[in-house]
């Protein structure tokens, strides 16, 4: 590990997650586990079809299958207004998200919810589906995002009107959603002082998030008007705020109850149960609770965009890219809300170019409305940019990493979104990953292939919350908003710790419902760690201040007279035996209750913009010609993490992003035939890794520490998906001599390759 | 899940008898790998399952020199791959039965299960077919038995007559001087649904190839025994040559489909790659190496 | 509708009798009637590993498992892993090592490193690979699952 010279406590060490015991045994309740007295399961009926209008719905025999308590539809639902709520890493069009929960007049994409109905068990209310009757008209559908773009394309909804560059909306029906533009200088001027241009073009196809829990959600809605929401989400107050505003309920109204969260990578971000769930317990006035089947999560959750991409890049012959330029068409699913604009941001800011020009389209396709997954819409754009930066080193005959550190963004680097970096370790992680035992290998054998690529992706800020009491036994209960999906309580709890100079093991971590904290935005954007870090951090100060107070009441001394010290020990000036007067933190915990009362300490953060980070990932490859099958030999992540808090998630995740990438690269991807059903929604065939498909993943944590944070904390857990569709593609390449510019390159794909036509 | 009804019999003939009262609804739960999904997935119209996991007939394995291997239609794969005599005298059983879904899979799956499910992916068929396996099958009628490749009829379909099921599979003892082997291949390094697959047996006397069998799935409705790929290998010495001309064999026999699993082009390839490393497998094993 | 049957098995050590219907599985069966939700529910088509139990000595999914099944079985869920007063080695190796992440699939692989370790006490990488190939993890990309079950055969090993 590339330290940083700060020399903590309890940041950099590796205690036991506080909630690891209730996992390991089995004790920890995840959403699917909520059991409430009298309660009912609900279940969605979908759409078989991926575009057609719906003529007429009748539930009369579903409600009279005994057991049947209530079916809702569209018209249950308040008439949403026409307005912006924000949710997650974007915003959505309220009218989007009510139309999504519950098709209205149209179904946009297969497994499209038209209905909901619950029952007195789970076998009633499944029977039921089948009692629901709906009638479809059917429309001609569009899935692939450059047919959308056509004029003659078949039109999803009929308002759409394209937003253009400069917020002009045009005059036509249309499936593109929006049209922007980054730019930074003259990419024409810019080419032609370039020796090499190279531009080629990409294709990706929508994948899943992937996560093993199903959603869920459960609901009661009290006869006073208050509704109780329990749900394994990545936010709890932005689930309360979508929830409200789906139901026109004042949020004071709503309490969300975050459940324990089985992955989510951006997919648990959005409702979807919830206002159902709720709906119906208005209807029957019990609980009701509804989970996904696998195959529902799969057609009607929000995957991530199929992409078309294509990117130019010239370099002079020494290497130094001058100009790039990249189109980027993302599709958004049946709403719009792609993740183009944060390729856009992603796409060329890792390099130092003065010449650069960014196309992006938002385009509406009859698939499921996408959702965030890990650095959203940054690993396609990465496929794209890094596998022309590849290339153009084979072709200028340089190392792949030295092409990157010689392009490499720096300090006071323009951005094309206008920004400047800031304090970065770009440099430090791509000298890493060149220094690296990994890199520094040879690689021997037939068939074999390295590979490397590079990514950034820019995190995020914004509101978290905590609260924590002292107890007497020396001990903090430490009160957090943000859910935690992969090890946060620890990380936001050894922030707290390394204030207070206690040990890790005396902060307990709690995830609270939204009446018991303050707001605090999702866990997604790599910002938990980051910003709630922040908020344990200033609920750290505010302790420290009302000790202070306390130990100079205790000892009859002003408090400026007192000093917090980092290791947790108080002093104040010598006492009249003269000598110096100490307490330590526990000591002073145990005082507290004869002295005055115990201590909370409160804060709220909201810091507008986060550490951005970099990662650079090495592959070796083997690929069977017979087969075309890929194995993956070895693979190294490097990143720089600013400051790793726990450096153990810090590798987990890391790891975590790399497999994913791995997946997305070799055979993940939504199949569906012409009419738009998916072909392949299970996990059987969708194919993520498995324990055989991956060797162990070294890491290299690099810490530059983000001057913004108060222990210079980057967000980490969405760079480390970037590299790895290019490194492997790269390493393909390397092993076959075939570039391979469309994802998956699954075995089929290498074969279709590798093998003369005809064969 | 449908709703259904749950029946252990105790006796083939009292399976029989649910079998044929339950008429098309009823089905046989083996290991339950297939059939409960197809159940919860509504596939099929199913509202009986008869448990033959009481029946010690269906759940044994024995092996006799004279007579060969006795499998019980729902013996489980781990049961299988682990038994000494199929160790030593079936290791292609052992292929299969070990590569069929995962651990936990073949804690129930078994190759009886995996013949009546008659996919043209299943991992158990072309093993059982190079291996010569019958089909030991009780019904109304009494009890009959079937060649395995006669078995499978189409994807999803099999021979049997309502009211009859499988026992049991009985494989010939093996001949001193012959080897199979076999083969598939997945996208990932497991619980994958075969892209295609082949087995082999190859028998010799005296270095020439006296006998030979080749069997491939994955490529067509059903597993199918090429037969030009035996014709191919029988007289001559084992060779580059007509270790070639029988993967070209399985390759014109195979007719497979475009789905999401895998294309036309990779699967006529793969028939003959698996058909090759599949023989060049049973050779090593005939020749104990 | 048919009425619900009951159903006696050993689950866990103690001798347990509940109420099903005919067609919940095993799955259902555990997490509803009686009431062990430790066991999760990934897929329920066999393919995620979620919802790994022992079943007499093999792991299996148990929503491959229809519960009349099960009548007469020894049954050992995640919740049976532990003994009242400490816990398995795989378990400590897995807080040790911070082979979690979310934790949904973590009962299952626990179940399943379980069976491995109790029938072969020194496995090797590739082994520990194998076996655990059925239960899917999407947060961890394995490494260190695969590390704590190795940790822990070390550590039984003494």
């Amino acid at each position: 590990m590339v330290t940083a010279d700060k020399k903590h406590r309890v940041v950099g060490t590796r205690p036991i997650r506080h909630d690891g015991t209730d996992k390991v045994t089995g004790r920890a309740a995840y959403g699917a586990d909520l059991r409430l007295p009298d309660m009912l399961i609900g279940r969605v009926k979908r759409s078989p079809l991926a575009h057609a209008r719906i003529k007429r719905i009748d539930a009369s025999k579903a409600l009279a299958l005994p057991g049947v308590q209530a079916v809702i539809t569209s018209a249950d639902l308040p008439n949403p207004a026409d307005r912006v709520v924000p949710f997650g890493e974007g915003s959505s069009d309220l009218k989007d998200l009510a139309r999504n929960v519950l098709a209205a007049d149209k179904v946009l994409y297969e497994g499209h919810a038209v209905a909901a109905v619950c029952a007195t068990d789970a076998h009633i209310a499944e029977d039921a589906l089948d009692l629901i009757e709906v009638e479809y008209e059917p429309l001609p559908v569009v899935l692939d995002v450059r047919e959308a773009m056509l004029p003659a394309a078949p039109i999803l909804h009929d308002g759409l009107r394209t937003k253009e560059v400069g917020g002009e909306k045009g005059d036509q029906p249309s499936n593109v959603a929006s049209h922007l533009q980054l730019k930074l200088g003259d990419t024409e001027a810019g080419f032609r002082e370039a020796d090499l241009v190279i531009e080629r073009e990409f294709e990706t196809k929508m994948v899943h998030q992937g996560y093993v829990e199903p959603q869920n959600g459960a609901a009661f809605w009290n006869r006073d008007g208050r509704l109780e929401i329990w749900t394994s989400t990545q936010g709890s107050f932005v689930a309360r705020d979508q929830i409200a505003a789906l139901l026109d309920l004042p949020v004071s109204k709503v309490r969300v109850t975050p459940m324990e969260i089985g992955g989510g990578f951006g997919g648990k971000i959005p409702v979807y149960l919830e206002p159902l769930a709720a709906l119906l317990s208005r209807k029957t006035g019990k609980p009701v609770k509804m989970t996904m089947t696998r195959d529902e999560v799969f057609r009607a959750t929000g995957p991530t965009s199929g992409t078309y991409i294509r990117v130019k890049i010239g370099a002079k012959q020494d290497g130094a890219i001058v100009a790039a330029q990249a189109y980027l068409a993302f599709e958004a699913g049946a709403f719009p809300g792609s993740p183009v604009w944060a390729a856009s941001r992603c796409v060329f800011t890792a390099y130092d170019v003065p010449h650069q020009l960014i196309d992006g389209y938002d385009v509406v396709v009859n698939k499921p409305k996408v959702a965030a997954y890990r650095a959203p819409g940054a690993p396609t754009a990465a496929f794209a940019a890094e596998s022309v930066i590849d290339e153009l080193a084979q072709r200028l005959e340089m190392d792949p990493l030295d092409l990157r550190i010689k392009n490499a963004a720096k300090q006071g680097s323009r951005r094309a979104d206008g920004a400047t970096h800031g304090v970065i370790g770009n440099d430090e992680v791509l000298l890493a990953a060149q220094d690296s035992p990994h890199y520094r290998s040879e690689l021997q054998g037939e068939n074999r292939g390295r590979g490397v690529a590079h990514g950034f992706w820019f995190n995020i800020g914004l509101e978290s919350s905590a609260s924590a009491s002292v107890n007497a036994d020396g001990t903090v209960s430490l009160v957090l908003g943000s859910t935690d999906i992969g090890g946060t309580r620890v990380s936001i709890a050894m922030q707290l710790a390394e204030t207070l100079g206690i040990a890790a093991e005396d902060v307990a971590p709690q995830v609270v419902d939204t009446d018991s904290v303050g707001f605090t935005f999702v866990t997604g954007g790599s910002r938990t760690a980051f910003a709630g870090g922040w908020a344990a951090y200033e609920v750290g100060m505010d302790l420290r201040r009302q000790l202070i107070e306390r130990a100079a009441k205790i000892w009859e001394v002003q408090p400026e007279q007192v000093e917090y010290a980092d290791d947790g020990v108080l002093r104040g000036p010598p006492g009249d035996d003269g000598a110096p007067r100490a307490i330590t933190f526990r000591d002073l915990a145990a005082k507290l209750p004869k002295t005055g009362g115990m201590v909370v300490g409160r804060a709220d953060v909201n810091p507008k913009t986060s550490g951005p980070t970099f990662a650079t990932h090495i592959v070796d490859v083997e690929v069977d010609p017979d087969t075309g099958k890929v194995q993956i030999l070895r693979y190294t992540a490097v990143q720089d993490a600013g400051t790793a808090i726990h450096p153990a998630y810090v590798e987990g995740q890391m790891q975590g992003g790399a497999a994913q990438g791995v997946g997305w690269a070799l055979n993940e991807e939504y199949r569906y035939d012409d009419q738009g059903r998916m072909e392949n929604p299970t996990f059987l065939d969708y194919r993520m890794p498995t324990a055989l498909d991956l060797p162990m993943i070294e890491t290299i944590i690099v810490e530059v520490p983000n001057p913004g944070h108060p222990y210079g904390v980057r967000g980490v857990g969405e760079v480390p998906i970037v590299p790895p569709l290019a490194a492997v593609a790269a390493a393909i390449h390397d092993a076959t001599g075939v570039r391979f510019n469309t994802l998956p390159i699954s075995p089929a794909a290498i074969l279709d390759k590798l093998l003369p036509d005809g064969d | 899940m449908q709703a259904l009804r749950y029946a252990r019999p105790s006796s083939v003939e009292e399976a029989v008898a649910l079998l044929e009262q339950g008429g098309s609804g009823a089905r046989v739960l083996a290991g339950g790998t297939d059939v409960i999904v197809q159940a919860r997935e509504r596939r099929r119209d199913i509202n009986l399952f008869v448990d033959i996991k009481a029946l010690p007939e269906a759940m044994s394995i024995t092996y006799d020199p004279d007579q060969g291997l006795t499998i019980g239609a729902a013996a489980p794969c781990y049961q299988i791959a682990r038994h000494e005599a199929v160790r030593s005298h079936y290791p292609c059983l052992v292929d299969s039965a070990s590569l069929i879904g995962g651990i936990a899979i073949q804690g129930r799956a078994s190759l009886g299960g995996n013949l009546c499910n008659a996919s043209p992916a299943a991992d158990g068929i072309p093993s059982l077919i190079v291996l010569a396996a019958e089909a030991g099958i009780a019904g109304p009628g009494g009890r009959r038995t079937l060649p395995v490749e006669d078995f499978c009829t189409g994807p999803g379909t099999n021979a049997l007559a309502p009211g009859e099921f499988l026992v049991s599979l009985r494989l010939p003892p093996p001949h001193p001087d012959s080897g199979a082997a076999f083969q598939r291949f997945i996208p990932r390094g497991e619980m994958d649904i075969a892209v295609a697959n082949a087995a082999s047996q190859l028998r010799f006397d005296d270095g020439r190839v006296r006998w030979a069998r080749v069997a491939i799935g994955a490529v067509a409705p059903t597993p199918l025994l090429v037969a030009d790929a035996a014709q191919a290998l029988v007289g001559d010495p084992l060779s580059d040559v007509t270790i070639a001309a029988a993967a070209a064999a399985a390759r014109a026999d195979a007719r497979p489909i475009e789905d999401m699993r895998g294309s036309i082009k990779q699967r006529k390839h793969l028939a003959a790659v698996l058909t090759e490393r599949s023989l060049r497998a049973a050779a090593d094993r005939a020749r104990g190496v | 509708m048919t009425d619900p049957i009951v159903i006696g098995a050993t689950i866990n050590g103690e001798a347990t009798q509940f109420l099903a219907s005919e067609r919940d599985s095993l799955l259902e069966a555990l997490r509803d009637r009686v009431g062990l939700i430790g066991t999760k529910e990934g897929c329920n088509n066999g393919n995620c590993g979620a919802c790994t139990v022992i079943l007499d000595g093999r792991i299996v999914c148990s929503c491959l498992v229809m519960a009349p099944e099960v009548a007469g079985s020894t049954i050992t869920t995640i919740e049976g892993i532990a003994t009242a007063d400490a816990l398995h080695p795989i378990q400590q190796a897995f807080l040790q090592d911070a082979a979690l992440q979310c934790g949904i699939c973590t009962p299952g692989f626990i179940v399943a490193a379980k069976a491995l370790l109790d029938q072969n006490s020194a496995p090797t990488e590739d082994d520990v690979r194998l076996w655990l190939a059925g239960n899917l993890c999407r947060c961890t990309g394995y490494d260190k699952i695969v590390q704590a079950v190795l940790h822990a055969a070390a550590n039984m090993r003494g």
